[in-house]
């Protein structure tokens, strides 16, 4: 026991503290990320170097997670703006001179590496709109609709020009879960929702037959069981053939024979449910769940708007990943891409991640201090 | 106030939140219970049935080839077997661009447009998932090279499989006949799925009569294969069984030998044991080279063998049906003496023509200025036209018919191979079934003498000249000697006797001297050629000649001014000992011209290799062994 300020605590807490890092959310996530290691390490058919990469991205992520955390809500606040100018630059510089990596257009190459503009719009979209609420007062009115709608949609339209369906989705769930944060009027949502569905009809009449057709099979894969339908059908024959029990770890013959395809990146979930089983699968909707939970209750204490918005939408987006990989995974929703967060082999979405999480990190060691 | 206002604002903003975020987390809460719903639906409603589809993913059974029963003749020589070829196959659901692959695949080994003719042909006429064979016969420095760069090349695979291979090719092509790869006609003909994992199947000849016997059982292995289809591990194996070996009836040095006597020319010898049906040797000529049928022919090489004028895939043994001219003689002669038309001593003078009551027409004998007197003995052995065409104007059609019947003429010999066919053997009733003709007596003349509308395969000559030997007693010719499975003893096929033709025995007699007297007496038509030569046994035997295309009554016959396609075909047919006969043969030599210039002295070789050169002497018995 040391004392700081006439207060006991143990040495880890002092640690912590200094660190600025939330000890709750950190042990959650320690474990989601050695689950991803253990579950990646099976659908790479056992590839140290895949694992040893991966590792890596995660040491990279950690340190920018650590990073963040020592940035001051404030600092974090004032660099808004200037964040959200940068990235929709970046992204309009993609669409001259980006690369072109598998039959999309998302990466920008720095000469030392390649990096997604989009995937700063993942933090920079919340962070604009947290911003823009936090200057006004009470609920967002009709004005501050339409200022916030322009912020998202901008680069919500850029990234799909990509395209990158999954990405402007997510990036587009991040900042209208500020806006709903932020106490919309329910009367906007009906009439968000209204709108949408009207548009449905107006949508489809004005497609082409070929567009139509792909727009079915997106809703139907089965309808096309050696292309797109493909994944879809092994990633269900992996998760249902995992029973109550699951096959055992690396005992999983659907990703271990290679038939289901993206096993190590989107179909990562099919790999883990086949091989744990459904009670592995319970236990880790759970752990998500308890991520997500201790997230909101940190953006919940937080001090000011702009932290609550932000940690909230922060929380949020990270359960719509999830909901979203599952569901796609499970054949419930379309395949859009979408990784399975912390888990699914990748650096760019992993680092975002972990930059998000520290600034929830920041959120909750500000909210100490200023109890304190 | 403001402060305060601020405050309350901040308080109320906090409380909006904390709404806000309950009512996210339930909404989350009821999202993951619907996934979890959805999860269990997957992995507890629905496990079984994603079970199965999981191991159907993951498991293949896969047939194992059973080993092709060898082939070999009365000896012990192989003329039929099997050794392993190493090969390039293709499985075209595993290799993506077909054009592409091959073009890499230039870069390991060298592809004729044959090998990608045949290819292409091959992936059109394959079963799914089959592999397809690219190139067989590959060195060891390709199988190795393509052995290491196998990632590079999806679903090309180098298989080591057993291939038939026939040791003395051409000569045994028609005895024998060829395994070929299957296409769709063949699979109708047999269960498919005993055939899964086999390449090849008998097309012609035994290879294809004992098809069932040949192929054996196939195997089965269980295997774990991962998304490419490669093997990742065996589970289980039940092993084929094997394919009997078939030990056939032919003698290899007859075969041989009754192969190089018909030096070059196109022609057919059969050689029947008259004393038990075995077939000791089956010529037809020109052969083809049976291995070239294995390893898939190419479309070319196919249609220079099919448009060959010399017809070499044509079994002239079996199909080939040719007017039997005058080797039926001795029939219609033992005819008349059965029905007691004449006797054998009755002597006519034979001139060079025969004229029926009150008709013009002048049915001429072979040889212009006649024959003289003959009486039958020396009638059969000169070969008088004319005094058969007194026979049978005598006899009439009715009284002859019966008893070519019962030699076999028109009828299949059912020997156990393929493509035989019946001949013709000309009636009142085959005539009004198929002409809608009444029968002309002129055409009995013709019909006595072998020409006209009746047909004779090479085997029947063969079938009838054996009955001849052993006086009446009619074995089933056959080319399956025994047959072993692996399991205990060969089993050897018995002789299978048929309705005898049953004859006085002295009339046989009459018919033996004169065959005899054919080949052995100054008058014969064989002395010259053969009988002249004094062999060390004595040979009964019949000249025939066949006529491709007919005479005008008033026209000569003149050897040299007819194009060689339109000369006659040569016959003979004759048994040794005459005493004590062990062998029966007839030879055809197409557009040989005279029988017994050209057929008698082939013939003569055949019964020297078989009599004199011990051929056939070395395993006697079964017991034997």
């Amino acid at each position: 026991m040391i004392s700081v300020t006439g207060r006991e605590m143990s040495v880890s807490q002092w640690v912590l503290r200094s660190l600025r890092l939330d000890s709750v959310l950190l042990v959650l996530l320690s474990i989601l990320l050695l689950l991803g290691l253990a579950v990646l390490f099976s659908a790479t058919g056992e590839s140290v170097v895949a694992l040893e990469r991966q590792v890596m991205r995660i040491g990279l992520g950690v340190a920018a997670m650590l990073l963040v955390a020592q940035v001051s809500m404030h600092a974090l606040r004032a660099f808004s703006p200037w964040l959200f100018v940068a990235g929709v630059l970046l992204l309009l510089a993609v669409m001259w001179v980006g690369d072109v990596g598998k039959g999309a257009q998302r990466w920008l190459d720095l000469g030392f590496m390649r990096f997604q503009p989009s995937e700063i719009m993942k933090l920079a979209v919340p962070m604009m709109v947290a911003w823009y609420l936090s200057q006004r007062n009470g609920r967002p009115r009709f004005q501050d609709l339409v200022v916030t709608a322009a912020l998202i949609l901008a680069p919500v339209y850029l990234i799909m020009q990509q395209p990158d369906l999954g990405t402007s989705m997510l990036v587009g769930a991040a900042g209208f879960l500020v806006i709903f944060l932020a106490g919309l009027g329910w009367r906007w949502f009906v009439g968000l929702g209204v709108t949408a569905a009207a548009a449905i009809p107006i949508l489809w009449s004005q497609m082409l037959d070929y567009q139509r057709q792909r727009v079915l099979t997106l809703f139907n894969p089965e309808s096309d069981p050696l292309g797109a339908g493909y994944h879809i059908i092994q990633s269900k024959i992996a998760i249902g053939s995992g029973g109550l029990y699951g096959k055992g770890w690396l005992n999983g013959t659907q990703s271990q024979l290679e038939f289901l395809p993206e096993r190590s990146t989107d179909f990562i979930f099919a790999v883990y449910a086949e091989e744990f089983g459904f009670i592995g699968v319970a236990l880790l909707l759970l752990l998500y769940f308890a991520i997500v939970a201790r997230g909101l209750w940190i953006a919940a204490l937080a001090q000011d708007r702009y932290a609550r918005l932000l940690g909230g939408s922060i929380s949020l987006t990270f359960a719509v990943y999830m909901v979203v990989n599952i569901g796609m995974v499970t054949g419930l929703l379309p395949v859009v891409g979408v990784p399975l967060p912390l888990v699914s082999y990748g650096g760019t979405s992993l680092v975002t991640l972990m930059v998000a999480f520290g600034i929830l990190m920041s959120i909750a060691s500000q909210k100490r201090l200023v109890n304190r | 106030m403001a402060e305060r206002d601020a405050y309350g604002e901040e308080q109320q903003d906090r409380e909006r939140f904390a709404v806000r975020i309950l009512l996210a987390l339930v909404i989350l809460a009821v999202i993951l219970l619907a996934l979890g719903w959805r999860l269990s639906g997957l992995q507890v409603g629905a496990h079984t049935h994603f079970t199965t589809l999981s191991e159907n993913n993951r498991l293949r059974v896969e047939p194992i080839a059973p080993t092709r029963g060898v082939i070999r003749d009365r000896n012990g020589v192989l003329l039929a077997g099997n050794r392993a070829s190493y090969q390039l196959e293709v499985t075209v659901e595993q290799a993506g661009n077909l054009d592409s692959l091959l073009a890499r695949l230039r870069g390991y080994v060298e592809l004729s447009e044959a090998d990608v003719e045949r290819f292409q042909r091959g992936v059109r006429q394959r079963r799914p998932f089959q592999p397809v064979l690219l190139k067989a016969g590959l060195d060891d420095e390709t199988v190795a090279r393509i052995a290491v760069s196998r990632h590079e090349l999806p679903g090309v695979e180098i298989e080591a499989r057993p291939l038939r291979f026939y040791p003395l090719g051409s000569e045994f092509s028609h005895a024998v006949g060829y395994v070929g790869r299957i296409n769709r006609q063949d699979l109708q003909r047999v269960d498919g799925r005993a055939y899964a994992g086999t390449s090849h199947i008998g097309k012609s000849g035994v290879e294809r009569y004992y098809e069932d016997l040949l192929h054996g059982q196939p195997g089965y292995r269980q295997v774990e294969v991962n998304a490419q289809g490669r093997v990742i591990r065996e589970l289980s194996v039940t092993p084929p069984q094997p394919g009997t070996d078939l030990t056939l009836t032919l003698d290899v040095n007859l075969q041989q030998a009754a192969y190089r006597a018909l030096d070059g020319r196109d022609g057919a010898i059969v050689a029947v044991d008259p004393n038990n049906g075995e077939v000791l040797a089956l010529v037809s000529a020109p052969g083809f080279d049976p291995e070239s049928f294995v390893h898939g022919i190419s479309q070319a090489d196919f249609a220079a063998v099919r448009d060959d004028h010399r017809r070499p895939l044509f079994n002239r043994a079996l199909s080939g049906q040719y007017p039997p001219g005058s080797t039926i003689k001795p029939m219609v002669g033992l005819a008349a003496l059965d029905e007691e038309v004449t006797t054998a001593e009755r002597e006519m003078f034979a001139r060079g023509y025969f004229q029926l009551p009150g008709h013009e027409r002048r049915y001429r004998d072979w040889r212009r200025e006649g024959h003289g007197r003959v009486d039958m003995s020396r009638a059969i052995a000169v070969s008088s036209d004319v005094y058969f065409y007194d026979l049978a104007h005598t006899m009439g059609i009715d009284r002859m018919v019966p008893i070519l019947g019962a030699f076999g003429i028109g009828q299949r010999t059912g020997i156990d191979s393929t493509g035989e066919r019946s001949g013709i053997l000309p009636s009142r009733n085959w005539k009004r079934a198929t002409h809608d003709q009444v029968w002309f007596p002129g055409e009995t003349l013709i019909t006595a003498i072998g020409q006209g509308y009746m047909l004779s395969t090479p085997l029947q000559m063969a079938d009838f000249t054996a009955a001849l030997a052993a006086r009446g007693e009619r074995y089933q010719p056959h080319l399956l000697r025994s047959m072993d499975n692996g399991v205990g003893e060969p089993e050897y096929r018995l002789p299978t006797l048929r309705d005898p033709v049953t004859v006085d025995a002295k009339h046989w007699d009459a018919i033996h001297g004169s065959l005899v007297e054919a080949v052995n007496a100054r008058h014969g038509t064989a002395w010259g050629s053969v009988g002249s030569t004094r062999p060390e046994y004595t040979i009964a035997g019949k000249t025939g000649t066949s006529q491709v295309f007919s005479l005008g009554e008033d026209e000569e016959y003149d050897e040299d001014e007819l194009a060689r396609r339109l000369w006659d075909h040569a016959l003979f047919v004759g048994y040794a000992p005459a005493e004590d006969p062990r062998i029966a043969v007839a030879v055809l030599v197409e557009h040989g011209g005279s029988g017994g210039r050209v057929a008698a002295p082939v013939a003569r070789e055949v019964l020297d290799a078989y009599l004199l050169e011990g051929a056939g002497m070395t395993i006697d018995a079964p017991e034997d062994e």
